[in-house]
């Protein structure tokens, strides 16, 4: 939908999906398309609730318009008095809670098949992936293959018409392939949600919850965090990027390679420039950092530090290696990164920090410094 | 039915000055006060939904920063149920219990003057934890919207003190004023008066107060094992010590479902007597609803987890919280088959409180509706904390609660005030809410269904239709309520003069002695027990 379309045209086409029922077909009024058979159901349980509820409404207003149109004292209607004291008045409540019950029977039996499906773990899955939510990012660990990856959301620039709903490195996965998803969680609640795709269970610290899926049909799904999670709490999107086997088989591969090339390069005694450092610095620190502290370093005021001038930025190397490296002891929203990024990674984020921004301490960090840190 | 009352011309006046309210210990000095502070808390929390409309009216962050935006989300929560709704709905208990049931005064005078002036304190420490963020050094903001989940909650600067604090504060004194209330309803009843003859909205609060006491202690608890956790090195909701941040939220919900029907129960109340009111017929079935309230009452005490679907419970809790959940919709629905049956075959006019009970009827139906649609869980994963479930509480909470006051302050007016409200300016009020009212919420299923996340201050361009809708229907909901302010200040400070019986249905079928009463009643009322005949 864009943006140019006038307030009036919307609000009258609306009205009118309202009036003209076939619409749902269309989706927009409705939940996205699903893709997966467990999302079918879903969306075919959700559409006979949706009918049964819009027969109550019918039915309802049909008998409140016609008591208020009919039993009106304007047009001479006289009140029974004893009305409730017939059989109706002494039997109805027998009556209502029967029928009642009857449609409440009729939904919960149409929904336990597809309870039991979300809840059947016994099935052999190809693909499993641990998806962890941090603030605010989603890590994607393919648990057979030993890659993971980082997923960013983008900016406005880079995003256009899906800002909010685009990230740097979206979850790549099979399509026909049975796919478990372990959600977990590093800091606070979070939720992963791609409607079309998967139902949601939470991302809960400490804890593992576990969804599953068959991705029917190749293509771009995207979703958002659904459980609050703090400032960043509308800024951490999810794409999902659905491909044949063979594509997926090769960017897995290719995936795997450039993970072994890094690690190789991290590992190497080599001593790295300034220049280099700087450059590899400055993409970790946008992956990593800058949804609190900020592309410009300057955080937010009273919310995160700013490190442009800060003053463990520009103090003492040891004391900016240990909050980077395993968090603040004062606020624990600043996480520990030792776990998360390599000897290499962490040396060249360090010596960005200090350099960047006008900071120019000069100060280099090898990664062998921060090899021996880790001790 | 009537009664025999005993005038009594010696009684002293009010004392003057502030006195008369600072040390108060009558029912109806003290129903006022409770109203006017539920009054003072729809605009200032009513404030705060303008805010966040505003922000939400195009995409992008424009008046508020993220932080902000979810402090004031969970403020407009938390200021709506327990500043504005249970207030005032305990304001009518006050005002309106001891008349209809023939007593002197609440059961525990005291009590109540401690129940109420604990409200305002609270109000003060609530508003000092928004406001304490522009204090530097106090940490984040209160980012967590109001069910106050950990970690996150436990991330959060000063400003989660002074809201626990405030927390306990509106828990104590909501808990003194359930046990008053549960009291005077058990023990001041005027003889002739039997329990199976009692107007519904004594019934109404009779539950709603036995809810009260047993689900607010629950949620003190909670919130103290989290002041615990932030400050005393607990963990009791954190896994790394070997705590449960679920945990937090099955003390939260215990407390959290129950509270719906808290909210919900004295307007349900109060329409058991405007309908049949202006319906001039006797409630249908009234002996099935008090029973189908029990039903509520009790069934409302073990379904909670239906809002912690996503969590990962096992498959036999899940199934059992969906149709424990699902069967509400029985209780509900017979409450609304008998109301829609009190009207049919009547003589109907359609005064502003009558207007008010049938919009609640209709919109409150459809509130139930997608209850059901919520409770079926594998549907639920997919409507769980998006804009789908605002929608539905909103339609159940706008008309279940706060219309069914609204009926009440219009119903009442005459005999709190002694003058008749202008009925043309009530209609207007009427049909401007209820109109911008589905305006503002309707759209929200949509947005829901699409995709979107609550509690978000920034949202994708795919959504801008819905949220420009919500938001155009939301100020004009807001304005409305200059109008409904207009009315109750001329109606209290003048107009026709109201009679003691200004409707003419009024007690038919119930034996309330409210109306028996002159218009506005003498500061003190039944210093002898009237008889019922
Ligand atoms: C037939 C009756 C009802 C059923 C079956 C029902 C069911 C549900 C369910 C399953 C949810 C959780 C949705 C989710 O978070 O995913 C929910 C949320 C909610 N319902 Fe209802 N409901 C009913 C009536 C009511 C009534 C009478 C009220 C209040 C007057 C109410 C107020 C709420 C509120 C406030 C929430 C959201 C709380 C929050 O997450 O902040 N509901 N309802
Ligand atoms: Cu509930």
């Amino acid at each position: 939908m864009s943006k140019s379309k006038s307030f009036l045209a919307t609000l009258s086409a609306f009205l009118l999906t309202l009036i003209a029922s076939p619409a749902y077909a269309d989706y927009v009024f409705n939940l996205p398309e699903p893709v997966a058979p467990l999302t079918s159901q879903i969306y075919d349980l959700h559409m006979l609730t949706t009918k049964i509820a819009t027969i109550i409404m019918v039915i309802v207003i049909g008998i409140v318009t016609y008591t208020i149109l009919k039993f009106r004292k304007s047009n001479g209607s006289e009140a029974d008095q004893n009305f409730h004291k017939g059989a109706f008045g002494t039997w109805s409540w027998i009556l209502v809670p029967v029928i009642v019950l009857g449609i409440d029977l009729t939904i919960a039996g149409s929904a336990t098949d597809a309870l039991k499906q979300i809840e059947d773990y016994s099935q052999k899955n190809d693909v499993t992936v641990k998806v962890t939510g941090s603030q605010w990012k989603w890590t994607y660990e393919y648990m057979d293959d030993d890659v993971r990856i980082v997923s960013n959301m983008l900016s406005k620039e880079e995003a256009g018409d899906n800002y909010l709903r685009a990230v740097d490195n979206p979850l790549v996965l099979p399509v026909n392939k049975r796919i478990r998803f372990l959600h977990t969680a590093s800091d606070v609640l979070h939720a992963w949600w791609v409607p079309q795709i998967v139902y949601k269970k939470d991302s809960i610290p400490g804890y593992i919850n576990e969804t599953w899926t068959k991705i029917e049909k190749e293509g771009t799904y995207r979703g958002q965090c659904a459980e609050i999670c703090g400032t960043g709490h509308a800024f951490m999107p999810i794409v999902v990027e659905a491909v044949s086997e063979d594509k997926y088989n090769a960017w897995m591969a290719e995936k795997k390679s450039a993970m072994a090339a890094a690690s190789a390069e991290a590992a190497s005694d080599k001593t790295w420039t300034m220049d280099e450092l700087m450059s590899r610095g400055e993409k970790v620190y946008n992956t990593n950092c800058i949804a609190c502290h900020q592309v410009t370093g300057e955080g937010v005021p009273g919310v995160f530090p700013a490190l442009k001038g800060g003053k463990i930025a520009t103090g003492p190397v040891a004391g900016h290696m240990d909050i980077v490296m395993n968090g603040s002891s004062k606020n624990p929203v600043m996480a520990a990164w030792a776990g998360a990024l390599n000897d290499l990674e962490l040396a060249a984020l360090i010596t960005y920090e200090r350099n960047a921004w006008g900071n120019n301490t000069g100060d280099v960090v090898q990664p062998s410094d921060i090899k021996s840190a880790r001790k | 039915m009537s009664a025999v009352i005993h005038e009594d011309h010696h009684h002293d006046g009010p004392p003057a000055g502030f006195k008369r309210w600072l040390y108060s210990t009558n029912h109806k000095d003290i129903g006022t006060m409770y109203l006017i502070f539920a009054l003072v808390m729809l605009f200032i929390g009513g404030g705060m939904a303008m805010i966040i409309r505003a922000e939400l009216f195009m995409p992008g962050i424009q008046i508020v920063n993220p932080d902000l935006y979810n402090n004031l989300l969970t403020d407009h929560a938390l200021i709506m149920i327990f500043g504005m709704v249970m207030p005032a709905a305990a304001g009518m208990a006050n005002w309106m219990i001891p008349m209809m049931i023939g007593a002197p005064d609440m059961a525990l005078p005291r009590m109540n003057n401690m129940s109420f002036w604990l409200l305002p304190a609270a109000a003060i420490l609530l508003l000092s934890s928004l406001l304490v963020q522009f204090i530097p050094g106090t940490g984040v903001p209160i980012n967590t919207g109001w069910t106050l989940y950990p970690p996150l909650s436990v991330q959060t600067g000063m400003g989660m003190d002074l809201l626990i604090f405030s927390v306990h504060l509106l828990g104590i004194s909501s808990i003194m004023a359930s046990i008053n209330i549960v009291t005077t309803i058990l023990n001041m009843r005027a003889p002739g008066m039997p329990f199976m003859k009692m107007p519904l909205f004594v019934w109404a609060w009779l539950f709603t107060g036995l809810l009260l006491i047993i689900v607010m202690p629950v949620l003190a608890g909670g919130v103290t094992m989290l002041l615990f956790d932030r400050h005393f090195g607990t963990s009791f909701f954190d896994a790394a010590g070997g705590g449960d941040p679920v945990l937090f939220q099955h003390l939260f919900w215990f407390f959290g479902h129950p509270e719906v029907y808290v909210l919900l129960l004295p307007s349900i109340g109060v329409l058991g007597l405007v309908i049949p009111t202006f319906s001039r017929k006797p409630l249908f079935g009234y002996k099935p609803l008090v029973f189908f309230m029990g039903f509520l009452f009790a069934l409302g005490l073990v379904v909670w987890a239906h809002h912690q679907y996503t969590i990962g419970m096992s498959l036999g809790a899940t199934t059992y919280f969906m149709i424990g959940t699902i069967l509400i919709s029985i209780p509900i629905g017979l409450m609304l088959f008998n109301f829609i049956f009190t009207m049919w075959r009547g003589s109907l006019t359609f005064e502003t409180p009558m207007l008010f009970g049938i919009a609640i009827i209709l919109m409150f139906a459809f509130a139930g509706v997608t209850g059901v649609m919520l409770a079926v869980v594998p549907a639920d994963l997919q409507y769980h904390d998006s804009y789908f479930v605002v929608a539905h509480f909103h339609y159940a909470l706008i008309p279940g609660a706060v219309f069914g006051l609204y009926a009440g302050v219009f119903y009442w007016l005459p005999k709190w005030t002694g003058h008749m409200y202008n009925e043309k300016q009530g209609k207007i009020f009427f049909w401007w809410t209820t109109l911008s009212f589905n305006l503002t919420f309707f759209p929200q299923h949509f947005s829901g269904l699409a995709g979107m996340p609550r509690r978000i201050v920034d949202y994708n361009i795919q959504y801008i239709e819905f949220n420009q809708i919500s938001s155009i229907g939301g100020f004009l909901f807001g304005l409305s309520h200059l109008l409904f302010l207009y009315i109750i200040i001329k109606t209290v400070k003048g107009g026709e003069k109201a009679a003691d019986k200004p409707w003419e249905g009024a007690q038919i079928g119930t034996p309330g002695l409210e109306w028996t009463l002159p218009s506005p009643p003498p500061f003190h009322s039944f210093t002898t027990p009237p008889q019922i005949k």
